[in-house]
């Protein structure tokens, strides 16, 4: 559980992709399926830049490119989380993988304009209530769309499953 | 307002009079399709476990990513599948041997029907929409709160149409089409496909569903085709309840209408990592001499009766090359009865082809053809990204299973145009 209060600032530091169209076989492989978690971690996004995973800490945030997350449906962003990123925004964001956001509870925001005003390492922050990306390093500020109450109740909640155990389902 | 078919769709399951793209809108949906690795457990989420469900006559369980199990892990999941489809009471369980890969499923039995909303959490979903359902891939936890609530939701969005005119010239396929459509259009991100034109009548539902599960590639949301005389015909008899095709209204708008003349689309492959914008005629490649060590006929793409037909009549009489595994894959059990029957499979293995079960297999990568690092393969399956079939420092080709085919016998990326010509010549 999230609690709505906790969508308003999320701040860390940016990691940059600014390839468009990383795809879901190179944020979660299938070669690293039946790995244990360590393992498996490490294969996140290391056909695109290797070693990457271990450099990743709690709190970070993802900048990334148009399209993020295209491809197969797997649950890729679980294992961003578990790696510790703690919200995405991008170009654009693909539509399954949006949804995989919202329902394993990745805060994220569809801002254009994102990449060219992050480098990577830059303090930045998302603001999921207000549709908001801020570099607050450099003082520079976007909005995206802002997300539905509905999807961003999901993601306060902790997730589709959470909701789910919540309401006697599971 | 104006609507296009995805957009009707949506609009009738969700009460409202009409939608608007950008629209939020929480739906009904008619069915529910789940594959095995919605019951996987991983190391550190528990596995789904269902206490209730809000319509088990809309939800089906397809087995196929990964069949037979090749590991402990997937076997339980196919158990744990097959204990909620018993205790829920869901519509259908297909089961190892009964069953294949869900999007063929879907078509073969008409689980699907016109002016239906249908959602799975696999991303190829959108192959059903050549039966004019509106059908796109959700994500699993998705599909689990819909199995369980009964409702899900979606952006409503706006579309871009492909009109279809003219059709295939010899030698080219729907794999081909796709492969135009990449490389001319680009994707189509953000955007519903719909796909109608006088040159649809041309393709048989076989190249149809190719074309549609493709469509995917484009990055398109639904992607739609009309509910014509093939499908009328199609459906009568298979159909087991009354449905209402839907029809875009003459004057839903596009973001873009493309028109297609299938009579200019030639054999064409694209190269690693990418589809979109990334191909080349077969013609080229064929002349850059790429060795190849695998080549893969299969998929809910193309691993229909019509890709064994084209595949055993390219190898016959004839032998794959020393280096190269030629597997090939049945979208179904359905199909590769029919294969054997008609002869395809005996010539295929005395080829020296490897003819499997039905299963998602080597297109996912997870089992019955894994990539080495630095090998090379050429798929008429659905992705060629990086990593897709196995090692991510393998490379992957995509063509037709005629290029597939004519490949696996020569050892490099070759045109198939002079094996179709001899198949011509010999019929």
């Amino acid at each position: 559980m999230i609690g709505p209060a906790g969508l308003t600032r999320i701040t860390g530091r940016a990691w940059v992709f600014s390839q468009d169209y990383i795809n879901t076989d190179a944020l979660m492989p299938r070669s690293g399926y039946d790995l244990p978690p360590k393992e498996q971690d490490a294969l996140v996004l290391s056909s695109v830049r290797p070693g990457w995973a271990s450099q990743v800490r709690a709190g970070d945030l993802l900048i990334a490119g148009r399209n993020f997350g295209t491809g197969s449906s797997r649950p890729a962003v679980t294992l961003l989380t578990r790696l510790g990123i703690a919200g995405l925004v991008c170009e654009s964001v693909a539509e399954i993988f949006f949804r995989n956001c919202v329902s394993y509870a990745m805060p994220v925001l569809e801002c254009p304009g994102c990449l060219a005003m992050t480098t990577e390492g830059d303090t930045v922050s998302l603001n999921l209530e207000a549709g908001t990306y801020a570099n607050v390093t450099t003082g520079e500020s976007r909005s995206g769309p802002r997300m539905p109450a509905m999807l961003r109740d999901t993601i306060a909640a902790g997730g589709a499953y959470a909701q789910l155990r919540a309401e006697g389902y599971m | 307002m104006a609507m296009t078919m995805a957009q009707k769709v949506l609009a009738a399951h969700s009460g409202e009079k009409s939608v608007v793209p950008g629209q939020l809108v929480v739906t009904d949906v008619d069915l529910v399709v789940m594959a095995d690795s919605v019951f996987h457990q991983t190391a550190d989420r528990l596995p789904v476990d269902l206490k209730k469900v809000a319509h088990p006559g809309r939800v089906v369980v397809l087995l196929d990513h990964a069949v037979p199990a090749p590991t402990v892990r997937t076997a339980l999941a196919h158990k744990r599948a097959r204990e909620h489809a018993d205790r829920l009471g869901f519509r259908w369980l297909a089961d190892v041997g009964r069953g294949g890969i869900e999007h063929q499923l879907i078509i073969e039995h008409a689980l699907a029907l016109p002016g239906q909303l249908v959602a799975c959490n696999d991303s190829h979903t959108s192959s059903a929409g050549v039966l004019n359902c509106a059908a796109r891939g959700l994500g699993m936890a998705d599909i689990v709160q819909l199995v369980c609530t009964g409702k899900t939701w979606y952006k409503v969005s706006p579309a871009v149409k492909f009109t279809l005119t003219g059709a295939l010239p010899f030698g080219s396929y729907a794999k081909d089409i796709f492969l135009h459509l990449a490389q001319t259009y680009g994707s189509q991100e953000g955007h519903d496909v719909e796909v109608d034109g006088p040159g649809l009548a041309s393709l048989s539902l076989d190249a149809r569903a190719t074309l549609a599960t493709m469509c995917t590639e484009l990055n398109a949301n639904f992607v739609m085709f009309p509910a014509d005389q093939l499908i009328r015909d199609y459906l009568a008899g298979r159909a087991d309840r009354p449905f209402e095709p839907v029809q875009a209204d003459p004057d839903a708008e596009y973001d873009a209408v493309y028109e297609v003349d299938l009579s200019q689309v030639r054999p064409s492959v694209a190269r690693p990592d990418a589809m979109n914008r990334n191909v080349a005629p077969i013609t080229t490649v064929a002349g850059e001499r790429v060795r190849i060590d695998q080549a893969f006929v299969g998929s809910c793409a193309n691993g229909k009766l019509s890709d064994f037909e084209v595949a055993a009549g390219v190898v016959r009489g004839r032998k794959v090359a020393d280096h190269v595994r030629f597997l090939v894959t049945p979208a179904s059990q359905a199909v590769y009865l029919e294969a054997l029957k008609a002869g395809y499979i005996q010539t295929l293995i005395e080829a020296g082809a490897i003819v499997t079960n039905s299963t998602c297999g080597a297109c996912s990568g997870g089992h019955m053809g894994v990539l080495a690092p630095g090998e090379v393969c050429i798929t008429s399956s659905t992705r060629n990204y990086k990593g897709r079939m196995g090692s991510a420092d393998a490379r992957i080709y995509m063509g037709s299973s005629a290029t597939v085919a004519a490949s696996a016998i020569e050892g490099y990326i070759a045109d198939p145009a002079p094996y179709l010509e001899a198949m011509e010549r010999s019929a």
